[in-house]
Protein backbone atom coordinates (compact mmCIF):
# COMPACT_ATOMS: atom_id res chain seq x y z
CA UNK A 1 0.00 0.00 0.00
CA UNK A 2 3.03 2.24 0.33
CA UNK A 3 3.05 3.38 -3.34
CA UNK A 4 -0.60 4.47 -3.02
CA UNK A 5 0.07 6.36 0.17
CA UNK A 6 3.07 8.04 -1.45
CA UNK A 7 0.98 9.01 -4.49
CA UNK A 8 -1.62 10.77 -2.37
CA UNK A 9 1.00 12.41 -0.20
CA UNK A 10 2.59 13.80 -3.35
CA UNK A 11 -0.77 14.91 -4.79
CA UNK A 12 -1.70 16.78 -1.60
CA UNK A 13 1.64 18.57 -1.33
CA UNK A 14 1.74 19.43 -5.04
CA UNK A 15 -1.86 20.72 -5.06
CA UNK A 16 -1.18 22.92 -2.03
CA UNK A 17 1.96 24.41 -3.62
CA UNK A 18 0.17 24.90 -6.93
CA UNK A 19 -2.72 26.72 -5.27
CA UNK A 20 -0.39 29.17 -3.55
CA UNK A 21 1.52 29.62 -6.80
CA UNK A 22 -1.41 29.43 -9.25
CA UNK A 23 -3.63 32.19 -7.87
CA UNK A 24 -1.04 35.01 -8.07
CA UNK A 25 0.28 33.71 -11.39
CA UNK A 26 -3.20 33.58 -12.97
CA UNK A 27 -3.98 37.02 -11.49
CA UNK A 28 -0.81 38.44 -12.99
CA UNK A 29 -1.48 36.88 -16.40
CA UNK A 30 -5.02 38.26 -16.52
CA UNK A 31 -4.53 41.75 -15.09
CA UNK A 32 -0.93 42.69 -15.81
CA UNK A 33 -0.38 45.25 -18.53
CA UNK A 34 3.06 43.81 -19.27
CA UNK A 35 3.55 43.46 -23.02
CA UNK A 36 5.44 40.20 -22.71
CA UNK A 37 3.04 38.36 -20.47
CA UNK A 38 2.06 36.04 -23.31
CA UNK A 39 5.54 34.50 -23.00
CA UNK A 40 4.79 33.46 -19.42
CA UNK A 41 1.36 32.30 -20.55
CA UNK A 42 3.00 30.09 -23.17
CA UNK A 43 5.49 28.64 -20.70
CA UNK A 44 2.72 27.77 -18.26
CA UNK A 45 0.88 25.82 -20.94
CA UNK A 46 3.93 23.99 -22.32
CA UNK A 47 3.38 20.85 -20.20
CA UNK A 48 0.04 20.41 -21.97
CA UNK A 49 1.74 19.77 -25.31
CA UNK A 50 5.14 18.33 -24.44
CA UNK A 51 5.66 14.61 -23.80
CA UNK A 52 6.21 14.19 -20.04
CA UNK A 53 9.55 12.54 -20.75
CA UNK A 54 10.85 15.78 -22.28
CA UNK A 55 10.12 17.74 -19.11
CA UNK A 56 11.51 14.90 -17.03
CA UNK A 57 14.67 14.83 -19.12
CA UNK A 58 15.33 18.56 -18.73
CA UNK A 59 14.67 18.43 -15.00
CA UNK A 60 17.09 15.55 -14.73
CA UNK A 61 19.73 17.53 -16.59
CA UNK A 62 19.18 20.78 -14.67
CA UNK A 63 19.17 19.18 -11.23
CA UNK A 64 21.87 16.63 -11.86
CA UNK A 65 24.63 16.97 -9.19
CA UNK A 66 27.17 17.23 -11.99
CA UNK A 67 25.57 20.46 -13.20
CA UNK A 68 25.61 23.89 -11.62
CA UNK A 69 22.16 24.10 -10.02
CA UNK A 70 22.10 20.51 -8.81
CA UNK A 71 25.62 20.84 -7.44
CA UNK A 72 24.80 24.12 -5.72
CA UNK A 73 21.66 22.73 -4.05
CA UNK A 74 23.43 19.63 -2.83
CA UNK A 75 26.62 21.30 -1.59
CA UNK A 76 25.17 24.38 0.06
CA UNK A 77 21.61 23.42 0.99
CA UNK A 78 22.02 19.68 1.31
CA UNK A 79 19.06 19.11 -1.00
CA UNK A 80 19.19 16.40 -3.59
CA UNK A 81 16.50 16.76 -6.22
CA UNK A 82 17.07 13.90 -8.62
CA UNK A 83 15.83 10.48 -7.55
CA UNK A 84 14.18 11.90 -4.41
CA UNK A 85 10.72 12.86 -3.22
CA UNK A 86 11.70 16.54 -3.49
CA UNK A 87 12.36 15.94 -7.17
CA UNK A 88 8.91 14.41 -7.59
CA UNK A 89 7.34 17.47 -6.00
CA UNK A 90 9.25 19.89 -8.25
CA UNK A 91 8.55 17.88 -11.39
CA UNK A 92 4.86 17.47 -10.57
CA UNK A 93 4.43 21.16 -9.76
CA UNK A 94 5.81 22.11 -13.16
CA UNK A 95 3.92 19.39 -14.97
CA UNK A 96 0.53 20.15 -13.37
CA UNK A 97 0.90 23.93 -13.42
CA UNK A 98 -1.45 24.55 -16.38
CA UNK A 99 -4.14 22.41 -14.77
CA UNK A 100 -4.23 24.82 -11.83
CA UNK A 101 -3.51 28.09 -13.62
CA UNK A 102 -5.77 27.78 -16.64
CA UNK A 103 -9.10 27.26 -14.81
CA UNK A 104 -8.30 30.11 -12.39
CA UNK A 105 -7.33 32.29 -15.34
CA UNK A 106 -10.67 31.54 -17.01
CA UNK A 107 -12.48 32.37 -13.76
CA UNK A 108 -10.69 35.69 -13.41
CA UNK A 109 -11.27 36.60 -17.04
CA UNK A 110 -15.02 36.19 -16.69
CA UNK A 111 -15.13 38.07 -13.37
CA UNK A 112 -16.99 41.39 -13.80
CA UNK A 113 -14.52 44.26 -13.75
CA UNK A 114 -17.13 46.58 -12.24
CA UNK A 115 -17.06 44.62 -8.98
CA UNK A 116 -13.31 45.13 -8.67
CA UNK A 117 -13.69 48.81 -9.45
CA UNK A 118 -16.47 49.13 -6.90
CA UNK A 119 -14.17 47.64 -4.29
CA UNK A 120 -11.31 50.00 -5.22
CA UNK A 121 -13.69 52.98 -4.95
CA UNK A 122 -14.48 51.83 -1.41
CA UNK A 123 -10.80 52.28 -0.63
CA UNK A 124 -9.85 48.60 -0.67
CA UNK A 125 -6.42 47.49 -1.91
CA UNK A 126 -5.91 44.98 -4.73
CA UNK A 127 -4.98 42.32 -2.18
CA UNK A 128 -8.08 42.85 -0.06
CA UNK A 129 -10.23 42.94 -3.21
CA UNK A 130 -8.70 39.66 -4.39
CA UNK A 131 -9.19 37.97 -1.04
CA UNK A 132 -12.64 39.24 -0.11
CA UNK A 133 -14.35 39.94 -3.43
CA UNK A 134 -12.74 38.03 -6.30
CA UNK A 135 -11.81 34.65 -4.80
CA UNK A 136 -15.17 34.04 -3.09
CA UNK A 137 -16.88 34.69 -6.43
CA UNK A 138 -14.74 32.34 -8.51
CA UNK A 139 -15.02 29.30 -6.23
CA UNK A 140 -16.04 26.97 -9.08
CA UNK A 141 -12.88 27.91 -11.00
CA UNK A 142 -10.73 27.45 -7.89
CA UNK A 143 -12.26 24.06 -7.20
CA UNK A 144 -11.75 23.01 -10.81
CA UNK A 145 -8.09 23.99 -10.54
CA UNK A 146 -7.66 22.10 -7.26
CA UNK A 147 -9.33 18.93 -8.49
CA UNK A 148 -7.62 18.93 -11.88
CA UNK A 149 -4.18 19.51 -10.39
CA UNK A 150 -4.76 16.81 -7.77
CA UNK A 151 -6.13 14.25 -10.23
CA UNK A 152 -3.44 15.01 -12.77
CA UNK A 153 -0.69 14.49 -10.21
CA UNK A 154 -2.14 11.12 -9.28
CA UNK A 155 -2.16 10.11 -12.92
CA UNK A 156 1.43 11.08 -13.65
CA UNK A 157 3.96 8.63 -14.96
CA UNK A 158 6.56 9.95 -17.38
CA UNK A 159 7.91 12.95 -15.49
CA UNK A 160 8.08 11.18 -12.15
CA UNK A 161 9.77 8.13 -13.62
CA UNK A 162 12.41 10.29 -15.29
CA UNK A 163 13.27 12.45 -12.31
CA UNK A 164 12.34 10.13 -9.44
CA UNK A 165 13.19 6.70 -10.68
CA UNK A 166 11.78 3.73 -8.84
CA UNK A 167 12.98 3.77 -5.23
CA UNK A 168 10.58 1.96 -2.86
CA UNK A 169 9.19 4.26 -0.17
CA UNK A 170 10.86 7.29 -1.70
CA UNK A 171 9.82 7.69 -5.33
CA UNK A 172 7.88 4.56 -6.21
CA UNK A 173 4.40 5.94 -6.83
CA UNK A 174 1.33 3.86 -7.61
CA UNK A 175 1.60 4.42 -11.35
CA UNK A 176 5.23 3.34 -11.34
CA UNK A 177 4.53 0.40 -9.03
CA UNK A 178 1.94 -0.91 -11.51
CA UNK A 179 4.51 -0.78 -14.31
CA UNK A 180 7.03 -2.47 -12.05
CA UNK A 181 4.69 -5.30 -11.03
CA UNK A 182 3.67 -5.94 -14.64
CA UNK A 183 7.30 -6.20 -15.66
CA UNK A 184 7.81 -8.73 -12.84
CA UNK A 185 4.67 -10.56 -14.11
CA UNK A 186 2.83 -9.92 -10.80
CA UNK A 187 -0.51 -9.24 -12.46
CA UNK A 188 -2.50 -9.60 -9.23
CA UNK A 189 -0.67 -6.84 -7.39
CA UNK A 190 -0.66 -4.64 -10.48
CA UNK A 191 -4.41 -5.22 -10.85
CA UNK A 192 -5.03 -4.27 -7.24
CA UNK A 193 -3.12 -0.99 -7.58
CA UNK A 194 -4.85 -0.23 -10.86
CA UNK A 195 -8.30 -0.92 -9.44
CA UNK A 196 -7.63 1.24 -6.39
CA UNK A 197 -6.36 4.11 -8.54
CA UNK A 198 -9.39 3.87 -10.82
CA UNK A 199 -11.89 3.82 -7.96
CA UNK A 200 -10.27 6.66 -6.03
CA UNK A 201 -9.89 8.88 -9.11
CA UNK A 202 -13.44 8.07 -10.14
CA UNK A 203 -14.77 9.04 -6.70
CA UNK A 204 -12.88 12.33 -6.65
CA UNK A 205 -14.16 13.37 -10.07
CA UNK A 206 -17.66 12.15 -9.27
CA UNK A 207 -17.87 14.25 -6.11
CA UNK A 208 -16.43 17.21 -8.02
CA UNK A 209 -18.96 17.10 -10.84
CA UNK A 210 -21.78 16.54 -8.37
CA UNK A 211 -20.75 19.63 -6.41
CA UNK A 212 -20.39 21.65 -9.60
CA UNK A 213 -23.92 20.73 -10.59
CA UNK A 214 -25.19 22.02 -7.29
CA UNK A 215 -23.53 25.33 -8.21
CA UNK A 216 -21.30 25.01 -5.17
CA UNK A 217 -24.02 26.38 -2.91
CA UNK A 218 -22.69 24.30 -0.03
CA UNK A 219 -19.40 26.19 0.12
CA UNK B 1 -16.32 77.85 -3.17
CA UNK B 2 -14.90 75.53 -5.81
CA UNK B 3 -14.84 71.84 -4.92
CA UNK B 4 -13.87 70.25 -8.23
CA UNK B 5 -11.61 71.96 -10.69
CA UNK B 6 -10.72 69.96 -13.74
CA UNK B 7 -9.53 70.14 -17.28
CA UNK B 8 -8.34 67.11 -19.17
CA UNK B 9 -8.12 65.40 -22.52
CA UNK B 10 -8.87 61.72 -22.83
CA UNK B 11 -8.98 59.62 -25.95
CA UNK B 12 -12.13 57.56 -26.39
CA UNK B 13 -12.83 54.67 -28.71
CA UNK B 14 -16.40 55.07 -29.94
CA UNK B 15 -18.26 53.21 -32.67
CA UNK B 16 -17.76 56.33 -34.81
CA UNK B 17 -13.98 56.08 -34.36
CA UNK B 18 -11.52 57.96 -32.19
CA UNK B 19 -12.87 60.93 -30.27
CA UNK B 20 -11.37 63.21 -27.68
CA UNK B 21 -13.13 63.88 -24.43
CA UNK B 22 -11.96 67.42 -23.85
CA UNK B 23 -13.40 69.20 -20.82
CA UNK B 24 -12.63 72.16 -18.63
CA UNK B 25 -15.02 72.96 -15.81
CA UNK B 26 -15.47 73.87 -12.16
CA UNK B 27 -18.06 72.57 -9.75
CA UNK B 28 -18.91 74.35 -6.51
CA UNK B 29 -18.95 72.66 -3.10
CA UNK B 30 -22.26 71.05 -2.26
CA UNK B 31 -23.59 71.37 -5.78
CA UNK B 32 -25.67 68.69 -7.55
CA UNK B 33 -24.80 68.79 -11.22
CA UNK B 34 -25.85 66.61 -14.12
CA UNK B 35 -23.87 65.60 -17.13
CA UNK B 36 -26.42 65.22 -19.89
CA UNK B 37 -25.87 63.68 -23.30
CA UNK B 38 -26.39 60.82 -25.71
CA UNK B 39 -24.71 57.50 -25.03
CA UNK B 40 -21.16 57.52 -26.36
CA UNK B 41 -20.79 61.26 -25.71
CA UNK B 42 -18.23 60.62 -22.98
CA UNK B 43 -20.33 60.93 -19.82
CA UNK B 44 -19.24 57.68 -18.23
CA UNK B 45 -15.61 58.24 -19.26
CA UNK B 46 -15.79 61.61 -17.53
CA UNK B 47 -16.84 59.95 -14.24
CA UNK B 48 -14.23 57.21 -14.61
CA UNK B 49 -11.44 59.72 -15.11
CA UNK B 50 -12.55 61.66 -12.06
CA UNK B 51 -12.72 58.50 -9.94
CA UNK B 52 -9.28 57.36 -11.13
CA UNK B 53 -10.58 54.24 -12.88
CA UNK B 54 -8.98 55.39 -16.09
CA UNK B 55 -6.25 57.94 -16.80
CA UNK B 56 -6.55 60.90 -19.15
CA UNK B 57 -3.76 61.63 -21.64
CA UNK B 58 -3.22 65.06 -20.17
CA UNK B 59 -4.76 67.50 -17.75
CA UNK B 60 -5.15 68.64 -14.17
CA UNK B 61 -7.76 67.49 -11.67
CA UNK B 62 -8.14 69.10 -8.28
CA UNK B 63 -10.73 68.14 -5.68
CA UNK B 64 -11.16 69.89 -2.35
CA UNK B 65 -7.80 71.60 -2.71
CA UNK B 66 -5.92 68.32 -3.33
CA UNK B 67 -4.36 67.55 -6.70
CA UNK B 68 -5.61 64.16 -7.85
CA UNK B 69 -4.09 64.19 -11.28
CA UNK B 70 -1.53 66.31 -13.05
CA UNK B 71 0.06 65.06 -16.24
CA UNK B 72 2.92 67.57 -16.11
CA UNK B 73 3.88 67.00 -12.49
CA UNK B 74 3.24 63.26 -12.89
CA UNK B 75 0.74 63.17 -10.07
CA UNK B 76 -1.86 60.43 -10.14
CA UNK B 77 -3.56 59.70 -6.86
CA UNK B 78 -4.68 56.08 -6.51
CA UNK B 79 -8.41 55.29 -6.70
CA UNK B 80 -8.33 54.05 -3.12
CA UNK B 81 -7.04 57.39 -1.86
CA UNK B 82 -9.48 59.57 -3.80
CA UNK B 83 -12.48 58.95 -1.55
CA UNK B 84 -15.20 58.96 -4.18
CA UNK B 85 -18.59 57.35 -3.82
CA UNK B 86 -19.37 55.70 -7.15
CA UNK B 87 -22.71 54.20 -8.10
CA UNK B 88 -22.52 52.10 -11.22
CA UNK B 89 -25.30 51.59 -13.72
CA UNK B 90 -25.43 47.89 -12.88
CA UNK B 91 -25.28 48.52 -9.07
CA UNK B 92 -22.12 46.37 -8.61
CA UNK B 93 -23.18 44.91 -5.27
CA UNK B 94 -20.98 41.98 -4.26
CA UNK B 95 -23.15 38.93 -5.04
CA UNK B 96 -21.65 36.67 -2.36
CA UNK B 97 -22.35 39.11 0.47
CA UNK B 98 -25.68 39.94 2.09
CA UNK B 99 -26.99 43.51 2.16
CA UNK B 100 -25.44 44.03 5.57
CA UNK B 101 -22.12 42.46 4.59
CA UNK B 102 -21.96 44.68 1.51
CA UNK B 103 -22.36 47.72 3.75
CA UNK B 104 -19.93 46.44 6.39
CA UNK B 105 -17.32 45.88 3.71
CA UNK B 106 -17.56 49.54 2.78
CA UNK B 107 -17.11 50.79 6.34
CA UNK B 108 -13.64 51.94 7.29
CA UNK B 109 -14.06 51.80 11.05
CA UNK B 110 -16.31 50.64 13.90
CA UNK B 111 -18.03 53.98 14.23
CA UNK B 112 -19.20 53.92 10.63
CA UNK B 113 -20.42 50.36 11.12
CA UNK B 114 -22.64 51.66 13.88
CA UNK B 115 -24.48 53.85 11.40
CA UNK B 116 -25.50 50.97 9.11
CA UNK B 117 -28.71 50.34 11.02
CA UNK B 118 -29.79 53.96 10.75
CA UNK B 119 -29.17 54.01 6.99
CA UNK B 120 -31.04 50.74 6.47
CA UNK B 121 -34.07 52.07 8.29
CA UNK B 122 -34.06 55.47 6.63
CA UNK B 123 -33.94 53.96 3.13
CA UNK B 124 -36.66 51.43 3.85
CA UNK B 125 -34.49 48.32 3.68
CA UNK B 126 -35.39 46.97 7.12
CA UNK B 127 -35.88 43.22 7.01
CA UNK B 128 -33.70 42.76 3.94
CA UNK B 129 -30.33 42.98 5.73
CA UNK B 130 -29.63 39.27 5.49
CA UNK B 131 -30.68 38.85 1.86
CA UNK B 132 -28.20 38.39 -0.94
CA UNK B 133 -28.44 40.97 -3.76
CA UNK B 134 -30.07 38.54 -6.22
CA UNK B 135 -33.04 38.19 -3.85
CA UNK B 136 -33.97 41.88 -3.80
CA UNK B 137 -35.47 44.18 -6.45
CA UNK B 138 -33.56 46.51 -8.76
CA UNK B 139 -34.68 49.56 -6.81
CA UNK B 140 -33.65 48.01 -3.50
CA UNK B 141 -30.26 47.10 -4.94
CA UNK B 142 -29.61 50.67 -5.96
CA UNK B 143 -30.60 51.85 -2.47
CA UNK B 144 -28.02 49.51 -0.99
CA UNK B 145 -25.51 50.83 -3.55
CA UNK B 146 -26.44 54.39 -2.52
CA UNK B 147 -25.80 53.65 1.16
CA UNK B 148 -22.60 51.78 0.33
CA UNK B 149 -21.31 54.77 -1.61
CA UNK B 150 -22.25 57.32 1.04
CA UNK B 151 -21.57 55.55 4.33
CA UNK B 152 -17.88 56.39 4.45
CA UNK B 153 -18.57 60.07 3.78
CA UNK B 154 -16.78 60.41 0.43
CA UNK B 155 -15.63 63.79 -0.83
CA UNK B 156 -17.70 63.52 -3.98
CA UNK B 157 -20.51 61.26 -5.17
CA UNK B 158 -20.59 60.04 -8.76
CA UNK B 159 -23.76 58.50 -10.15
CA UNK B 160 -23.50 56.73 -13.49
CA UNK B 161 -27.11 56.49 -14.72
CA UNK B 162 -28.07 54.61 -11.57
CA UNK B 163 -31.77 54.67 -12.40
CA UNK B 164 -31.74 53.69 -16.05
CA UNK B 165 -32.51 50.02 -15.48
CA UNK B 166 -35.46 50.64 -13.16
CA UNK B 167 -39.18 50.82 -13.91
CA UNK B 168 -40.87 54.20 -13.62
CA UNK B 169 -42.37 53.96 -10.09
CA UNK B 170 -39.12 52.76 -8.48
CA UNK B 171 -37.19 55.30 -10.49
CA UNK B 172 -39.32 58.17 -9.14
CA UNK B 173 -39.03 56.71 -5.69
CA UNK B 174 -35.27 56.49 -5.83
CA UNK B 175 -35.02 60.01 -7.23
CA UNK B 176 -36.67 61.17 -4.01
CA UNK B 177 -34.23 59.09 -1.97
CA UNK B 178 -31.29 60.59 -3.82
CA UNK B 179 -32.59 64.09 -3.14
CA UNK B 180 -33.07 63.20 0.53
CA UNK B 181 -29.61 61.68 0.84
CA UNK B 182 -28.08 64.63 -0.95
CA UNK B 183 -29.79 67.14 1.34
CA UNK B 184 -28.77 65.15 4.41
CA UNK B 185 -25.11 64.72 3.47
CA UNK B 186 -24.60 67.76 1.25
CA UNK B 187 -21.96 65.91 -0.75
CA UNK B 188 -20.94 67.42 -4.07
CA UNK B 189 -22.63 65.12 -6.58
CA UNK B 190 -22.29 64.50 -10.29
CA UNK B 191 -25.06 62.58 -12.00
CA UNK B 192 -24.84 61.18 -15.49
CA UNK B 193 -28.19 60.92 -17.19
CA UNK B 194 -30.02 61.15 -20.47
CA UNK B 195 -33.48 61.34 -18.91
CA UNK B 196 -34.82 64.89 -19.10
CA UNK B 197 -37.41 64.65 -16.34
CA UNK B 198 -34.76 63.26 -14.02
CA UNK B 199 -32.44 66.13 -14.80
CA UNK B 200 -35.12 68.71 -14.07
CA UNK B 201 -36.10 67.01 -10.85
CA UNK B 202 -32.66 66.44 -9.41
CA UNK B 203 -30.17 69.05 -10.41
CA UNK B 204 -29.75 72.78 -10.32
CA UNK B 205 -26.95 72.84 -12.83
CA UNK B 206 -26.35 70.86 -15.94
CA UNK B 207 -23.57 70.36 -18.45
CA UNK B 208 -24.61 69.16 -21.90
CA UNK B 209 -21.95 66.98 -23.44
CA UNK B 210 -21.79 66.08 -27.13
CA UNK B 211 -19.00 64.13 -28.85
CA UNK B 212 -16.69 64.71 -25.92
CA UNK B 213 -17.21 68.46 -25.62
CA UNK B 214 -19.34 70.44 -23.17
CA UNK B 215 -21.55 72.42 -25.52
CA UNK B 216 -23.86 74.18 -23.02
CA UNK B 217 -24.18 74.63 -19.30
CA UNK B 218 -26.54 76.34 -16.89
CA UNK B 219 -29.74 75.58 -15.01
CA UNK B 220 -32.01 73.00 -16.68
CA UNK B 221 -34.41 75.82 -17.58
CA UNK B 222 -31.71 77.90 -19.21
CA UNK B 223 -30.25 74.99 -21.09
CA UNK B 224 -33.35 73.32 -22.38
CA UNK B 225 -36.35 75.58 -22.21
CA UNK B 226 -34.74 78.73 -23.56
CA UNK B 227 -32.39 77.27 -26.11
CA UNK B 228 -33.93 74.17 -27.36
CA UNK B 229 -37.66 74.00 -27.16
CA UNK B 230 -38.91 77.52 -27.79
CA UNK B 231 -42.33 76.35 -26.69
CA UNK B 232 -42.79 74.10 -29.67
CA UNK B 233 -43.72 70.48 -29.82
CA UNK B 234 -40.72 68.47 -30.95
CA UNK B 235 -39.51 64.88 -30.70
CA UNK B 236 -36.86 62.77 -32.29
CA UNK B 237 -37.86 59.43 -33.72
CA UNK B 238 -36.97 56.73 -36.18
CA UNK B 239 -38.83 55.71 -39.33
CA UNK B 240 -40.23 52.19 -39.09
CA UNK B 241 -42.32 52.04 -42.26
CA UNK B 242 -43.31 54.25 -45.19
CA UNK B 243 -46.61 53.40 -46.81
CA UNK B 244 -47.84 55.19 -49.95
CA UNK B 245 -51.50 56.03 -49.82
CA UNK B 246 -52.75 57.97 -52.83
CA UNK B 247 -50.93 61.28 -53.12
CA UNK B 248 -49.67 61.15 -49.55
CA UNK B 249 -47.39 58.84 -47.59
CA UNK B 250 -48.15 57.43 -44.19
CA UNK B 251 -44.93 57.27 -42.22
CA UNK B 252 -44.80 55.07 -39.12
CA UNK B 253 -42.38 56.37 -36.53
CA UNK B 254 -41.01 55.04 -33.29
CA UNK B 255 -40.67 57.80 -30.69
CA UNK B 256 -39.41 56.64 -27.33
CA UNK B 257 -41.46 53.53 -26.65
CA UNK B 258 -44.42 54.58 -28.77
CA UNK B 259 -45.37 54.10 -32.39
CA UNK B 260 -47.13 56.86 -34.23
CA UNK B 261 -48.24 57.60 -37.80
CA UNK B 262 -47.60 60.89 -39.55
CA UNK B 263 -48.72 61.98 -43.03
CA UNK B 264 -46.04 63.30 -45.32
CA UNK B 265 -45.79 64.46 -48.93
CA UNK B 266 -43.36 62.92 -51.40
CA UNK B 267 -41.09 65.96 -51.08
CA UNK B 268 -40.96 65.69 -47.31
CA UNK B 269 -39.83 62.08 -47.35
CA UNK B 270 -37.36 62.50 -50.20
CA UNK B 271 -34.04 61.09 -49.04
CA UNK B 272 -35.57 59.32 -46.04
CA UNK B 273 -35.68 55.57 -45.64
CA UNK B 274 -36.59 53.02 -43.00
CA UNK B 275 -34.25 53.56 -40.08
CA UNK B 276 -33.70 57.28 -40.76
CA UNK B 277 -33.63 59.47 -37.67
CA UNK B 278 -36.04 62.38 -37.93
CA UNK B 279 -37.48 65.22 -35.88
CA UNK B 280 -41.24 65.32 -35.53
CA UNK B 281 -42.46 68.83 -34.80
CA UNK B 282 -45.78 70.62 -34.78
CA UNK B 283 -46.18 74.36 -35.21
CA UNK B 284 -49.79 75.20 -35.69
CA UNK B 285 -51.54 73.62 -32.75
CA UNK B 286 -51.00 73.42 -29.06
CA UNK B 287 -50.53 69.85 -27.82
CA UNK B 288 -52.73 68.63 -24.99
CA UNK B 289 -51.32 67.33 -21.73
CA UNK B 290 -53.42 64.62 -20.14
CA UNK B 291 -52.60 62.76 -16.91
CA UNK B 292 -52.01 59.03 -17.16
CA UNK B 293 -54.07 56.92 -14.78
CA UNK B 294 -52.04 54.67 -12.50
CA UNK B 295 -51.74 51.13 -13.76
CA UNK B 296 -52.29 51.95 -17.42
CA UNK B 297 -48.61 52.33 -18.18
Amino acid sequence: MQPLFLTFQLAVIVTAILFVLGVPLAYWIVFSKNRFKYIIETLVSMPLVLPPTVIGFYLLVVFSPTNFLGHFLETYLGVRVVFSFTGLVIGSVIFSLPFMVNPIKAGLESFPLTLMEASYCLGKSSWETLRRVILPNIKPALLTGLVMAFAHTIGEFGVVLMIGGNIPGETRLASIAIYNEVEALNYDTAGLYALLLVSISFSILLVFYYLNRKSLKIF
Amino acid sequence: MIMIKLRFKKQMHTPQGQEWLDVDLNIARGEFVTLFGESGAGKTTFLRVLAGLTDPQEGHIEVDGEVWFDSQKKINRRIQKRKVGFIFQENALFPHMTVRENLEYACGDKKTKGSIEEWIVSLGLKGLEDQKPDKISGGQKQRVALIRALINRPKILLLDEPLSDLDIPSRMNLQDEIIKAFQKSNITTILVSHDLSEVFKLSKKIFVIEQGKIIRSGSPQEVFVNNNFSGKFKFTGEIIEIHKDGVLNIVTLSIGNNLTKVMASDEEIAGLAIGSKVIVAAKAFNPLILPIKKGTL
